[in-house]
């Protein structure tokens, strides 16, 4: 048992680290560690430069641009990205609709999508909820029929986010609904300009535009858009959501923050000295570091569990990640809304009062609690943490 | 990066774990064992010899197998699933972990055999009331006489100190009582002139004692390791006892956890299984959050136990004992709660768990304390 990381894994760590910080634009990286919303050229950029490296899609298959890196090197290039405040190759693309198209996909399917949408030349959306289904996403309701050489799609889509950028969207619709409802969904791909198709944005608390409505009106798609069989779009979904299992925990992530939150009240006057010097403020601090490090230790426990196994099955142990992960994140931004205090308050009106104004209180402070508002998602999404217990008693404890 | 055991080290657990599973299979035997007139069972004591698990951590040369602390991690996990009653913590890992570091090759050659074999058993007079968690608090003194030390003070629950064969006692041989320097550590025969100890069971079902030193008397050769300066030996060694607590609280967690899952299988009401009701399953779901998150910080103390620079190792192992301590606390109580009524009787054992947890938590600084030195020290050292 040892915790530290071998040599070759040390080199391979400080090249990561190199380049992350060198190659990727600071402007864009100081959005990510500040948690501000990047624009859609701010992720095409830094994908593009990962790419161009083989780092964008490393858990591809090889011949589609993946890395054959052991679970150890996929973990420590998790964690370098996050820690550099490396915006994450969109999700969409590369940890979601790329695999699904790579492992059920048809040869012609391939050709057409895994080199575009790895350079991000297509940007992807999620198509999976909907209004009356969220946890309960087997119940879908949007249906696909057949009409000769096209389906026609017809329902809605919610909480699709940054579908605003996006070029193509994969749905689960229902093919069959004469049938238990997992078996009835198929797997499709969209194109987002084809006719019947109406975006409507869904402003979240923070005052940001990240989540999307979709709607689809007899919308005609090529029949040859259906990824694999018909009817098994449950089982590719559930292979989809498998694939987040590292990274879930957003552990490089949170580290990289607690340390700014560190920094920031070491920097902010509280009365005769700083932030950083009330106790209770630290303490709370130290409970987000400690359990951070217990949660680090877990994921490099699921990580060397996974050496020399086939990394293909959902792993109830996400769900410990997700869980923690969550609330943790959560705490971090809370830390944040804290040190910034009094100043987390203001939310100028830019647009009215022009861009040239400087900010109302530090620099920093305006973004805190917006990020505080929005991170209320990170225990909903990806199935609620609610959901996630549920699987861990089901699984796990045979409740 | 590697969490794999070796061969030999995946033997010892298995073959403890079944030493264990056939000592404390039966609830009844620890009751008996408890009235043992040394307050455990002597032939336990013996089985962990023959195991050679009482020579563990003492080197080859010493008389010992050159175990690490990933062994004793090993050792306690299963102490703790039994709610095993010997005194392991005391004579080997705080015991132990003083004599092989401090003692001269005479009180090596002297102790680590008779301790390997079983025939000696030691006891950490520390603690003081006064001190609560500070290591360096130590008002027991040790005056030089003509051909020895004279030490005079009171030290507070001994773990397993009425029944040890050997005392080691910390006390000042120069500073005042919360100097850093001056504390030294001293061999002692507990049925010399001038010592009182005062026995008595925890309440965990293990034994401890007050030991009160009126003008004792120690020769020359009593005295282990430096003279004045035994703080870092004793600080490194109350961390090893923190990463078996760990360990030991992590084993018992997981038992306690089994047993609640199983009873909610098992118990019906309204006409079903009372695991069925979402509001138990959430909370048996974070049962195993919080088990497979100490799992993680136990061994986090064991890998960082062996870390070199003291500040970074003891920063780091108070990070684990909080969170471990802070979980064991939570689980403990929601066992209790998920079982019902069942588990507030003396008879049934997850009550038993929750005791032993309860006590686990606050030995060598609670929660709190241990969060006050990673406050302290600005947050968990960066690894390398």
């Amino acid at each position: 048992m040892d915790l530290r990381y071998t040599p070759d894994e040390i080199a391979f760590r400080d090249d990561l680290r190199k380049f992350f910080r060198s190659e990727i634009p600071l402007a864009i990286r100081r959005k990510v560690s500040e948690g501000r919303a990047l624009a859609r050229d701010d992720y095409v950029t830094s994908q593009r430069i990962l790419h161009a490296k083989g780092l964008a899609t490393p858990n591809w298959p090889v011949q589609w641009g993946g890395q054959d890196w052991s679970p150890v090197q996929r973990y420590i290039y998790v964690e370098e990205l996050q820690s550099a405040a490396v915006p994450q190759p969109l999700g969409f693309n590369v940890n979601m609709v790329g695999p699904v198209i790579a492992t059920f996909g048809s040869e012609a399917q391939k050709q057409r999508f895994l080199p575009s949408t790895a350079n991000l030349d297509i940007w992807w959306a999620q198509g999976f909820s909907e209004p009356g289904a969220g946890s309960d996403l087997a119940s879908l309701k949007t249906t696909a029929r057949r009409e000769g050489a096209e389906f026609v799609i017809n329902g809605q889509k919610t909480w699709t986010t940054l579908g605003q950028y996006a070029d193509w969207i994969f749905c689960l619709v229902r093919t069959d609904s004469t049938v238990k409802k997992q078996a009835g969904i198929s797997f499709i791909l969209v194109d987002m300009k084809t006719p019947g198709i109406t975006l409507r944005p869904i402003i979240t608390i923070d005052g940001g535009h990240e989540v999307n409505e979709v709607f689809f009106d007899e919308v005609r798609v090529p029949a040859e858009n259906l990824v694999g069989e018909l009817n098994k779009g449950w089982d590719y979904a559930k292979f989809l959501l498998s694939n987040e299992r590292i990274g879930i925990a957003r552990i490089g992530m949170t580290k990289e923050r607690l340390a700014r939150v560190k920094r920031l009240a070491q920097d902010t006057p509280a009365g005769e000295g700083m932030v950083w010097d009330d106790p209770d403020f630290r303490r709370r601090l130290a409970w987000s570091e400690i359990e951070l490090k217990a949660l680090e230790i877990t994921q490099m426990r699921v990580v060397a569990a996974q050496r020399g196994k086939a990394s293909d099955k959902p792993d109830p142990s996400s769900s410990i990640l997700k869980i923690k992960g969550s609330e943790i994140q959560q705490q971090s931004t809370q830390l944040l809304v804290d040190v910034a205090g009094p100043y987390a308050m203001p939310r100028p009106d830019r647009e009215e009062e022009g861009l040239n104004l400087p900010s109302v209180g530090p620099d920093w402070a305006d973004a805190a609690a917006p990020l505080f508002f929005n991170y209320r998602k990170v225990s909903i999404y990806g199935g609620s943490n609610e959901i996630q217990r549920n699987i861990i008693a089901k699984a796990f404890l045979g409740l | 990066m590697d969490f794999d055991l070796t061969d030999e080290q995946r033997m010892l657990s298995d073959s403890i774990r079944r030493l264990v599973a056939d000592a404390y299979d039966d609830f009844e035997k620890r009751k008996a064992y408890r009235a043992e007139p040394r307050g455990y069972a002597d032939a336990n004591w013996q089985k962990f010899a023959e195991m050679g698990l009482l020579g563990l951590p003492f080197s080859e040369e010493d008389g010992g197998f050159g175990g690490g602390p990933v062994e004793t991690m090993l050792v306690c996990e299963q102490f703790g699933r039994g709610l095993v009653v010997e005194p392991y913590l005391a004579t080997v890992v705080l015991g132990g972990g003083l004599l092989k570091r401090a003692g001269s090759d005479a009180q090596r050659a002297e102790l680590i055999p008779a301790i390997a074999e079983g025939s000696l058993t030691l006891a950490f007079a520390h603690q003081e009331r006064q001190a609560r968690h500070d290591l360096h608090d130590v008002a027991t003194t040790a005056t030089r006489s003509a051909d020895g030390w004279v030490l005079n003070g009171a030290k507070g629950v001994v773990m397993h100190g009425d029944s040890a064969d050997r005392l080691i006692v910390s006390a000042r041989t120069a500073g005042g009582r919360r100097d850093r320097d001056g504390i030294s550590l001293f061999l002692l025969d507990p049925t010399a002139q001038g010592v009182t100890r005062r026995g008595y069971a925890t309440q965990d079902g293990l034994r401890a004692a007050e030991v009160v030193l009126e003008n004792v008397t120690v020769p020359a050769s009593a005295l282990l390791g430096p003279e004045g300066a035994a703080l870092p030996l004793i600080e490194q060694v109350v961390d090893e006892a923190n990463a078996a607590i760990c360990a030991e609280a992590l084993g018992a967690m997981e038992v306690l956890r089994d047993l609640t899952v199983d009873y909610l299988k098992q118990r019906t009401q309204f006409g079903q299984p009372i695991g069925n009701f979402q509001a138990l399953q959430h909370r048996a779901a974070d049962m195993l959050v919080a088990t497979e998150q100490a799992r993680s910080m136990a061994m986090y103390a064991a890998m960082m136990v062996q870390e070199a620079d003291p500040a970074a190792r003891r920063v780091a192992l108070s990070a684990a004992k909080a969170l471990v301590a802070k979980n064991a606390d939570q689980l403990g109580k929601d066992a209790i709660q998920l079982h019902g009524g069942i588990a507030v009787t003396e008879e049934y054992k997850a009550g038993h768990y929750f005791k032993r947890l309860t006590m686990l938590a606050g030995l060598f600084g609670d929660v709190d304390h241990h969060l006050r030195v990673v406050v302290a020290a600005g947050g968990l050292p960066e690894a390398a």
